[in-house]
């Protein structure tokens, strides 16, 4: 039993680590022996960068048949590779298949697990993990059972840190895939080009809600975050409305995000969006209802007509860049 | 066909912020309203037009305290042919696995072709049952769906991602969760309220499925929590009305904080 390594599973984005599984082994590098796993092709390549982010060892499957649909044959060579190393922890980082594969991790391991947190600590070896929970509340809970446990970390919970230095060892991990595990395939990827920054890594973020009345008018949000060089958001009542995809809706059942700036325009501030956005470092808000409870939580509250301030804005940010150069 | 669809009841999120209990640090699910969670009627109004499209049988499958009946009715008066209770007190303070280990013990005896979840409750939301349940039954999980359809035997979805989506198949078995938004539910009508009283409801103890308390309930939880403190408000900043210089005042604000 090796009882203080961390082990991180690292996401492969287009063969590329996915920031948020760097942001996740930074802080178990801070805190114990870090470790990273990583599986599909291009993880032989990315050991060097995950043992620039603190990873002293890294275990890769750089095999094709997890490029797929991964959450069973990951979950079988991850699991298999646990029974054997028995970390005391597997860290990951909260995406589309992260989850898929730390869900069934659970059963076949008998282990616990911990989701949506935002930060851990070891205090002894004694595992402490903060959840945010309801908008109002943090929750410290632990895991108690003997073997890996297992916690799922929001995007942005910490830090990018690089450490110089460190050379990893590279462990290749010798598994075959039982075709068994390849039940589900992807027959198609669809992008649907959005401009600009993504919602989780835009330092600004413009986000729409139903105050402004109709779907054609959602493209007054859509300017100013162009100006702004910012992502486009959304509340959850838009995205029902089907005026914007799912993928816009930041909340509690969307996206937590974290820029430098949010600006929320006709969204009243539900608990549910809130706990989605309230990380963010300014808030500035618009709303013609001076009671909504957007401003709360706004650094600057501006209460009048959305339709009409928006697109003033957009000009006058348009002739401040002019001018500015 | 046979799809078992998962539903939870849970503190109406429309009226209340759940709230925990101190001494046990539960969620306290007495003196509020509960409901059926909105999530999960999208997950039986898609079982449902499956049901009307391709036939079979529509099985809601929930676990909870007794109140947790009235969910299921609802899901009975939308549509649904039967529903199946897991309760036991010994079930109190399940984490996901122990939650997950119930239901696939009741759905693995159903021997559905599609078992249908909500990617995460409103109330507890990890996410980790639906995956769990498939683990247990040795189905493959296909996740975050907003269309889905079959041929024969084969399930296509179409599986958000941040940036598109996917389109994923697999042979039946299979789990699928249901994005939030993805389907709006019908409501009960009249008559499907009138029929729901007839409708098959049973009612199954951890005996019954052969289920063991260190495995499933308070005492198998791995989960636990250690203390519960709240939040620091954010404090809230300037509020101005807008007279004409809105606009210029935001400006102002951005450039003050060098956010331009
Ligand atoms: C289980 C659950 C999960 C949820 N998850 C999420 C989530 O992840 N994200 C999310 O956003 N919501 C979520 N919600 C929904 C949430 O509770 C709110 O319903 C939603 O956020 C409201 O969206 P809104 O602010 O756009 O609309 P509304 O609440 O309708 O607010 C519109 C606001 O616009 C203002 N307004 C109207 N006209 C104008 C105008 N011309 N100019 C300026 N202001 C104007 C109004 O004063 C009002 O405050 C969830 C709800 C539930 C029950
Ligand atoms: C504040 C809080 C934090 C928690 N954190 C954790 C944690 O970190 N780890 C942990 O293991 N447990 C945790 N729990 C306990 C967990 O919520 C319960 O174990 C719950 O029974 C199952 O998890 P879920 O609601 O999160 O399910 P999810 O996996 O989010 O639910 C997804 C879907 O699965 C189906 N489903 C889930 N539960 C049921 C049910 N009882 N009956 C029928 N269908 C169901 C529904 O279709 C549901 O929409 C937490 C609970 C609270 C209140």
């Amino acid at each position: 039993m090796m009882a203080d390594t961390i082990w991180v599973w690292v996401e492969l984005n287009q063969g590329k680590p996915f920031r948020g599984s760097l942001e996740v082994l930074s802080k178990a590098a801070q805190l114990g022996a870090a470790e990273a796993v990583v599986f599909g092709s291009g993880a032989r390549a990315a050991a060097p960068t995950l043992g620039a982010y603190g990873a002293s060892k890294v275990y890769v499957h750089d095999d094709a048949a997890y490029d797929d649909y991964m959450a069973m044959p990951a979950a079988a060579t991850l699991g298999a590779l646990i029974e054997q190393q028995r970390p005391a922890l597997l860290l990951f980082a909260t995406t589309y298949d992260g989850r898929d594969v730390a869900a069934r991790l659970s059963p076949m391991l008998g282990s616990g697990l911990i989701t949506d947190a935002t930060d851990f600590s070891l205090n002894g070896g004694e595992l402490r993990v903060s959840v945010p929970w309801g908008g109002e509340n943090i929750v410290t809970a632990t895991l108690v059972h003997n073997g890996t446990k297992l916690v799922l970390f929001r995007p942005k919970a910490f830090a990018l840190e690089e450490h110089s230095g460190i050379t990893p060892t590279v462990e290749e991990v010798q598994a075959s895939i039982d075709p068994a595990l390849l039940r589900a395939r992807i027959t198609r990827r669809v992008e649907q080009a959005a401009e600009g920054p993504g919602l989780e890594d835009a330092a600004i973020i413009v986000s729409g809600g139903r105050g402004l009345g109709k779907p054609e008018n959602f493209s007054v949000v859509e300017a100013l975050a162009n100006v702004l060089g910012g992502a486009v958001g959304a509340t959850r009542a838009v995205v029902d409305a089907g005026w914007v995809p799912y993928s816009y809706q930041v909340g509690q059942t969307g996206k937590t995000v974290k820029p430098t700036l949010y600006i929320a325009v006709g969204i009243s501030g539900a608990i549910q969006h809130l706990a989605g956005m309230k990380g963010s470092k300014y808030i500035v808000a618009i709303n013609r209802d001076e009671n909504a409870p957007i401003f709360s939580a706004a650094d600057l509250g501006v209460v009048g007509d959305a339709l009409t301030i928006v697109p003033q804005l957009t000009e006058e940010l348009k002739r401040r860049k002019a001018a500015g150069g | 066909m046979k799809i078992c669809v998962c539903v939870k009841q849970i503190p109406d999120p429309n009226i209340e912020v759940s709230k925990l209990d101190p001494a046990t640090n539960r969620l306290v699910r007495t003196g509020v309203s509960l409901v059926l969670d909105p999530g999960d009627e999208g997950g039986v109004e898609a079982a449902l037009l499956l049901q009307e499209k391709h036939g079979g049988e529509v099985v809601a499958v929930s676990m909870g305290p007794q109140t947790a009946q009235e969910a299921l009715r609802r899901t009975l008066a939308m549509g649904a042919d039967g529903a199946i209770l897991i309760s036991d007190p010994a079930l109190a303070g399940a984490d996901s696995l122990g939650t997950a280990r119930a239901l696939a013990a009741a759905i693995g005896r159903e021997q559905p072709d599609l078992v249908i979840c909500a990617t995460e409750s409103t109330d507890g939301y990890t996410g980790m049952v639906p995956g769990g349940i498939a683990q247990l039954l040795g189905m493959p999980a296909l996740t975050f769906a907003r269309e889905i359809s079959i041929d024969g035997d084969t399930c296509t979805i179409h599986r958000v991602t941040p940036t598109g989506y996917q389109v994923v198949e697999a042979t039946l078995p299979v789990v699928i969760t249901v994005a939030s938004g993805a389907y709006t539910p019908r409501y009960p009508s009249m008559k499907g309220i009138m029929a729901s009283k007839k409708k098959p409801l049973s009612v199954l103890s951890m005996a019954d499925l052969g289920l063991n308390a260190s495995e499933v309930g308070e005492a198998g939880a791995k989960e636990r929590v250690v203390s519960v403190s709240k939040i620091e408000a954010r404090a809230a900043g300037r509020v101005i009305k807008d007279d004409g210089a809105a606009a210029v005042a935001i400006a102002d604000f951005l450039d003050q904080y060098k956010l331009l």
